[in-house]
């Protein structure tokens, strides 16, 4: 059997034209300029930022970075569409998602930088730290949102307005065939959680393409778990907004988890460690240079009167200060203690993390006394 | 009412998961089977009629699945506990237990905790298939940030379990479960010793049998015959694995001067080398014999109608003590 081609919902053409679409072109008419520019806004700084970390981990700065570029108005569009209210479960790309809900850039790259595990805390941004096991976090973000049903019967609500929040678990189309996945979706679906798949088809999993992970679109899946799934160009971000927003609507309204593929493409390598050239083709990569996020908004934008020349450039000054200002505080970033990371191994005491903490201060304190007696002899 | 109840340990248990529900609306159970039918092993029985379908939770049939909830759960603020039904099925969650709930709060620098609790009916001698019989205590004590405690009586099922609800940190028990029919008495308002610490449960002078869970009354019935033979044994139920009190098991094994340790898992690799070298350290000096270990084979835990064979029992805890005394000291 030839799997079944799915159509992505499209609003803004790879020219930059917009179609109008009876279900969500009223999304976007509701939008403001400002609110407009703002998406461009978003797509452009993820950009630039994405550039200067991939040149930091070339220069050593960084040990690892994993760019996002191509993958802007996915992430642009499907965050602008939910209320900061609701939770969001990354994998280690979402650096627009990130940004978007005002983490910093050198927040962003402490885990890259290896000066902590993680650089913002979780409850300030309701965006949870970044996971390198993958899909172990779509099972977190079940709990989550558990949690928030149960939340409601109980009326204990921790925050206000539970009934408003919605959990957005992530996920690309190499983890899609992660157990942990299935598990969560099996939760989601029998427990009714507020839930929003949101899965980014980049074509690869590190050298590995989709058709390894899946003979059918991605989107189908959701259907076998009995909800509803939508797969949109992930490279249109006012289709990205439109699908995001009906659907997570609909979350709210106790209707249920609900799936976005996004069909999108990583223009760079999947991390700083790998070397796209050897498994994939050119042709490919200028078909999507074709088909890039950021120029096709820019061109509508600018047809629309919404936004100028000044505007963009602008932006791209504003871009430039980001990165150059993300150098600088990058590069002074504080390595963790290790006593710092003794000390969080447990919430409790512990008695071996105790002791070997207190051993490894008298070991260290005996190398100071060593330093000391040799300058004192020196001095004799 | 009395506060002193005589029950066993499965219905301790029931009693200590059923005052922490009531005791916080946070706190919910969560696992296969644990809602109408009372768990496998009936420790829930009766919770999911008093506390409702969504305080006693019928999880999908998902190990990954019910310990990954139970994080994302915590995270928010609940006291979630899970029931994995049987040791040998913990392995599907090993990776949410070992790479997520254990890291948790270390990796976010502290800013997020996990109090989740994992219970875990384990061991073997019940007579069953495969995977239904496993200690996997030294694959989760290898994990930083994880505590795992295994009670060997009611009264200390009673209140490690509700110690173990209440401590913001992950916590795995490990129920010895061929001993869930094993009665005593529990008293419900004098706590037992803390969950992590280690307790002389009968005094000696001549070896101690240090051990934890199923074994401990293996180890007194050993103590108990050896007796017989004029030998003093000093048994310590080690009740913590993670964090270890070494310092209880070396006192006593420096007062004896012989020390054997002693549990289901197999040896090789297990928590009962960790146990010996920590010993040695503190008390070589006063050590007449190296501290000798009684456990598992070096293979997957074998068919049932062989576990006899396989399990310490007493003789060979008491061959062990002979073993200990047949070393002379350096001539």
């Amino acid at each position: 059997m030839q799997p079944q081609e799915v159509q992505p919902i499209q609003l803004l053409a790879p020219d930059g034209t917009l179609a109008e679409n009876e279900v969500y072109s009223p999304y976007i008419a509701a939008l403001s300029a400002e609110e407009l520019r703002e998406l461009y806004r978003h797509m452009a700084v993820e950009r630039r930022l994405d550039a200067e970390a991939t040149s930091l981990q070339r220069q050593g700065q960084l040990a690892l970075w994993a760019p996002a570029q191509g993958q802007e108005a996915a992430q642009v569009g499907t965050i602008a569409a939910l209320k900061p209210t609701d939770m969001v479960f990354p994998t280690y790309r979402e650096h627009a998602m990130a940004l978007y809900r005002g983490i910093s850039p050198e927040q962003l790259l402490t885990m890259f930088r290896a000066t902590r595990h993680t650089g913002w805390d979780p409850r300030e941004h309701n965006f949870q730290v970044y996971t390198l096991v993958l899909a172990a976090q779509t099972l977190h973000a079940a709990g989550w949102a558990m949690g928030i049903n149960q939340d409601l019967r109980m009326g204990s609500i921790p925050r206000d307005r539970a009934e408003d929040e919605i959990v957005v678990a992530c996920i690309g189309d190499g983890a899609t065939s992660q157990g942990d996945v299935h598990e969560s979706m099996v939760f989601a679906s029998s427990y009714e959680l507020p839930m929003l798949y949101f899965i980014q088809n980049n074509h690869w999993a590190i050298s590995v393409p989709t058709r390894t992970q899946s003979r059918g679109p991605l989107v189908n899946r959701a259907q076998g778990y009995g909800f509803e799934g939508v797969r949109v160009d992930g490279n249109d971000v006012l289709a990205s907004y439109a699908v995001a927003t009906r659907l997570s609507g609909e979350i709210r309204a106790g209707k249920g988890p609900k799936l976005i593929e996004s069909v999108t493409y990583r223009m760079g390598a999947h991390t700083t460690a790998d070397d796209p050239t050897k498994y994939r083709s050119s042709q490919e990569l200028e078909l999507w240079e074709g088909r890039d996020p950021i120029r096709r908004y820019r061109s509508w934008l600018s047809s629309t009167g919404d936004a100028d020349e000044s505007f963009f450039e602008q932006v791209d000054a504003d871009a430039k200060d980001l990165a150059s200002d993300m150098r600088k505080s990058v590069l002074a970033l504080e390595p963790i203690d290790l006593e710092r990371v003794f000390d969080t191994v447990y919430s409790e005491p512990h008695r071996q993390v105790e002791a070997e903490k207190a051993w490894l201060k008298d070991y260290e304190a005996g190398f100071a006394e060593e330093t000391n007696a040799t300058e004192a002899g020196t001095t004799r | 009412m009395s506060a002193i109840k005589e029950m066993p340990m499965a219905k301790a248990i029931t009693a200590a998961l059923r005052d922490e529900l009531a005791a916080d609306q946070k706190t919910l159970l969560i696992g296969e089977d644990i809602g109408a039918l009372g768990g496998v092993f009936r420790v829930t029985d009766g919770l999911q009629a008093e506390f409702g379908t969504h305080r006693v939770i019928d999880s999908p049939l998902a190990e990954s699945g019910i310990i990954g909830a139970c994080i994302g759960m915590a995270m928010r603020g609940y006291r979630p506990v899970a029931e994995i039904q049987f040791d040998g099925f913990v392995f599907p969650a090993f990776n949410q237990i070992t790479t997520q709930l254990a890291k948790m709060h270390n990796r976010t620098d502290g800013k997020i905790k996990v109090p989740v609790t994992i219970r875990i009916p384990y061991g073997g001698h019940i007579g069953s298939v495969e995977h239904h019989s496993e200690s996997p205590e030294a694959l989760f004590a290898h994990t930083a940030g994880l505590r795992i405690v295994a009670p060997s009586n009611p009264q200390d099922a009673y209140w490690m379990t509700r110690q173990a609800i209440v401590s913001d940190d992950p916590v795995i028990i490990l129920e010895p479960k061929r001993r869930y029919w094993l009665k005593g008495r529990v008293d419900m308002e004098n706590p037992a010793p803390d969950a992590f610490r280690a307790q002389v449960l009968r005094e000696g002078t001549d070896a101690t049998i240090a051990t934890y869970g199923p074994l401990v009354p293996v180890a007194l019935a050993a103590a108990e015959a050896a007796r017989a033979d004029q030998r003093s044994i000093e048994v310590i139920d080690i009740r913590s694995i993670s964090p270890l009190d070494d310092e209880t098991i070396a006192r006593s094994a420096a007062k004896t001067q012989r020390l054997v340790v002693a549990h289901e898992a197999p040896t090789f690799g297990g928590m009962g080398g960790e146990i010996a070298a920590r010993v040695a350290e503190r008390a070589h000096p006063r050590l007449l014999a190296p501290v000798l270990r009684v456990g598992g084979f070096h293979m997957p835990y074998p068919p049932s109608s062989q576990e006899h064979r396989y399990l310490p029992d007493i003789d060979r805890m008491l061959e062990a003590v002979e073993r200990s005394f047949s070393y002379q000291r350096g001539v």
